[in-house]
């Protein structure tokens, strides 16, 4: 079995959560910001994965399991919360929603 | 030779357990109490008085008792050994302090019988005999100005007894500022002597090491310190400069007057020259200084009561007269008879005070003597009283003024004082003209007495008579233990007390009985002018105001002294006050740095605040700056 070599894995990595980065600070709909978060989520996860086999160790593999676990329960309570919003106010756009500020 | 009396203490203790339980047990227990303990602590001390007097009287000549106490500052070389001290001299004014101060004490439970704040009223009487007490068995002058401010202290809260109305209240602090004038002078003074005696390496204010040292002070020092000493004797015994507060002092109870006038406070400043007599008299300036205000005072006070139509304000102005011919013995040189005359000033001025409140209190407040007159029936016990001490102010041969007052004219006159003699002799004829014009006004002549007071009139109870008569006896017989020389015992007072204040030597060369007969003859003319104008041609005053209606009047308004300091200090300090210190540095200063700092504030926080947009991903984007500034460091610190 031929290995994928670690910088295109690593390369992958950072390339996908450079694209959640950028969709977080760009996009107005909370639901794709939710996604991007997502994304950066996957990408860290993708980074000690190929890390954690490369070098051997567990480690990597085990806080995998323990960020995806806490992607669901956030992803569950963000969903939560959005609805509620939706229902609210009619609207899931960042912009909109202003009511602690200045 | 000194012996040691642990007993003294107990002449300060007594008073100050009463001052303690009229404070906190006296309004819950009554009034009963109260005029028990009030007048019982100070005729306790006025015991042990009597005990440390005789017992000093039986030792030899120069003796003193003394009970040390405890350190009280202790700063490098200097250290203040708190200690009583009971020589001739402080013997004879705690007798005039508790003795006098008992009587005075018990008249008031006659005179406050109607009054609701009789324990908040004897609390102060207590504390005041207290201070007095503290000033006199002082011995070193930093406990002395502890008594000389606790005096101070309590005749603003006794002037301000009734506190409720305003005028009374401001002439209360106007007293306590007054003083406080003089007790700066009094304090500079002390670290005048302080620092003079320190510069030779001796730490002490202790009055019998200051004395053993008095030849580091001669020159300038000497003068210094006895010229700011004396500025606060001016101000607790009302002489020019600061004699304003005393007059105005009259708004107070009655027993209060008699108390500040005779047994405490006022007599503090003679007291203190006389127990400083050996800086004094190495200091012949500051002597002739103390002679001249004396004298000066005495006149110009003598004058203003002449005219004065409020009994308590004549006998105000004759305490500040009185007190000058005290300053004139002592400035002399006859330190013995200045306090000769302050004893017997005890006796006759409170027995005036006392009377006056007897008069007042029966006809129910009234002070105004043109609203009085032909009291001698209805008041029979105030009215003999009131003559007697009459009779010993105007130095009526055999009653006790005329003894005191003698001998200081006479050490006036031959100390080479002659135009201070002669003021002091003029002014004589003046006391007996105003005296007699009160007890004229007063006792003789029609009444004019408001027809609604007129059968309410009546004679004191016992508990105001008993003190009157005490002091009437010890007004008439005080004198007697300062005979002129050759006549049975002489003058024994001034041998009593020649171990603490040194013998007086004449520099002039007189005739004791001319002298006394000039004085003497001016003060008899004084009352035949008195008789005159008020009970043989009593329209004659009212003519003669009215021609010299400019000088009545300039007499009248007191030679509007209070409207002069108002010009020159009151209204100066005011506008300094205000446009400069309150509009300019307070308002303009310190409000504007504490009010700039929180306008910088609110500025800064107001431009901070748009930076919070409420937009998350503004701050998702700040934050990403971070992580990228962070990481960017680390890489930075891994390739280099």
């Amino acid at each position: 079995m031929t290995m994928v070599p670690l910088t295109y894995l690593m390369a992958l990595s950072a390339a996908i959560f450079a694209i959640g980065v950028v969709g977080f600070l760009t996009r107005r709909n909370i639901l794709v910001m939710f996604m991007s978060i997502e994304l950066m989520l996957n990408a860290v996860n993708l980074a000690f994965i190929s890390l954690g086999s490369r070098l051997g160790s567990m480690d990597g593999q085990v806080i995998v399991f323990f960020v995806m676990t806490v992607a669901a329960a956030e992803a569950a309570v963000g969903l939560g919360i959005i609805i509620t919003i939706f229902r609210n106010r009619e609207t899931v756009h960042a912009d909109d929603l202003t009511l602690l500020r200045w | 030779m000194n012996v040691e009396f642990a007993a003294l203490a107990l002449i300060l203790v007594f008073p100050a357990l009463g001052v303690l339980f009229n404070t906190f047990l006296g309004p819950r227990l009554g009034r009963r109490a109260v005029n028990v303990v009030g007048p019982g602590m100070m005729f306790l001390s006025f015991t042990v008085a009597t005990w440390a007097f005789i017992t000093i009287f039986t030792l030899p000549a120069g003796s003193a008792l003394y009970c040390p106490l405890w350190r009280w500052i202790e700063a490098g070389s200097f250290h203040v050994e708190l200690g009583l001290r009971v020589d001739a001299l402080s013997g004879v004014m705690i007798m005039i302090v508790t003795g006098v101060g008992s009587f005075i004490h018990l008249y008031s439970v006659g005179y406050m019988a109607h009054d609701e704040d009789y324990a908040r009223f004897f609390t102060y009487m207590n504390l005041f005999a207290l201070s007095m007490l503290i000033l006199v068995l002082a011995d070193n002058l930093v406990m002395m100005f502890v008594g000389w401010e606790g005096v101070g202290l309590c005749s603003y809260l006794l002037i301000a007894f009734w506190y409720t109305n305003p005028q009374f209240a401001y002439n209360g602090r106007k007293a306590f500022i007054v003083n406080r004038i003089g007790d700066a002078g009094f304090l500079l003074g002390i670290f005048t002597i302080l620092s003079a005696l320190a510069h030779h390496g001796v730490w002490t204010l202790n009055f019998t090491e200051m004395q053993a040292h008095a030849s580091l002070l001669e020159g300038t020092a000497a003068t210094a310190a006895g010229l700011l000493l004396f500025l606060g004797a001016t101000g607790k015994s009302a002489q020019i400069p600061l004699y304003v507060w005393l007059p105005d002092a009259m708004v107070g109870p009655t027993p209060v007057s008699a108390l500040i006038h005779a047994a405490t406070m006022v007599t503090a400043g003679v007291y203190m020259v006389a127990r400083l007599n050996f800086l004094y008299m190495l200091a012949p300036d500051a002597m002739m200084v103390v002679a001249t205000i004396g004298a000066l005072t005495a006149f110009f006070a003598g004058t203003v009561a002449i005219v004065q139509p409020d009994i308590k304000r004549v006998l105000a102005y004759s305490t500040v007269s009185q007190l000058g011919y005290m300053f004139l013995g002592v400035g002399s040189g006859a330190f013995a008879a200045g306090i000769f005359h302050v004893m017997t000033h005890a006796f006759f001025k409170g027995l005036l005070f006392l009377c006056a409140g007897s008069v007042i209190h029966s006809l129910e407040g009234e002070q105004d003597m043109n609203k009085m007159g032909a009291l001698r029936k209805h008041l029979p016990i105030t009215f003999w009283t009131m003559l007697i001490a009459t009779l010993a102010i105007t130095a009526v041969p055999g009653f006790s003024g005329y003894f005191s007052k003698d001998l200081i004219l006479e050490g006036a006159y031959e100390s080479g004082h002659f135009w201070l003699w002669l003021l002091g002799a003029i002014t004589a004829g003046i006391t007996g003209f105003y005296m007699f014009r009160l007890i004229f006004m007063t006792f003789f002549g029609e009444s004019r007495v408001e027809p609604d007071k007129l059968h309410h009139i009546h004679e004191s109870p016992a508990v105001m008579t008993i003190p009157l008569i005490v002091l009437a006896v010890l007004a008439t017989v005080g004198g007697w233990v300062g005979l002129p020389d050759g006549l049975l015992w002489g003058d024994a007072f001034a041998r009593f007390l020649s171990p603490v204040v040194g013998n007086f030597k004449p520099a002039v060369a007189a005739s004791p009985a001319m002298l006394s007969a000039v004085a003497t003859g001016l003060g008899g003319l004084g009352i035949l002018l008195a008789y005159v104008f008020y009970l043989r041609l009593p329209g004659l005053p009212m003519i003669l105001a009215w021609r010299l209606k400019g000088l009545y009047d300039l007499l009248l308004e007191k030679y509007r002294i209070d409207e002069l300091y108002n010009l020159i200090v009151t209204r100066p300090l005011f506008f300094i006050s205000n446009q400069i210190l309150n509009r300019g540095v307070d308002q303009f200063v310190i409000d504007g740095a504490a009010n700039g700092a929180g306008i910088a504030v609110e500025a800064g926080g107001e431009m901070a605040r748009r930076s919070e947009t409420g937009n998350v991903q503004h701050y998702a984007f700040v934050y990403l700056i971070g992580v990228v500034a962070i990481v960017s460091y680390y890489v930075y610190l891994v390739i280099h």
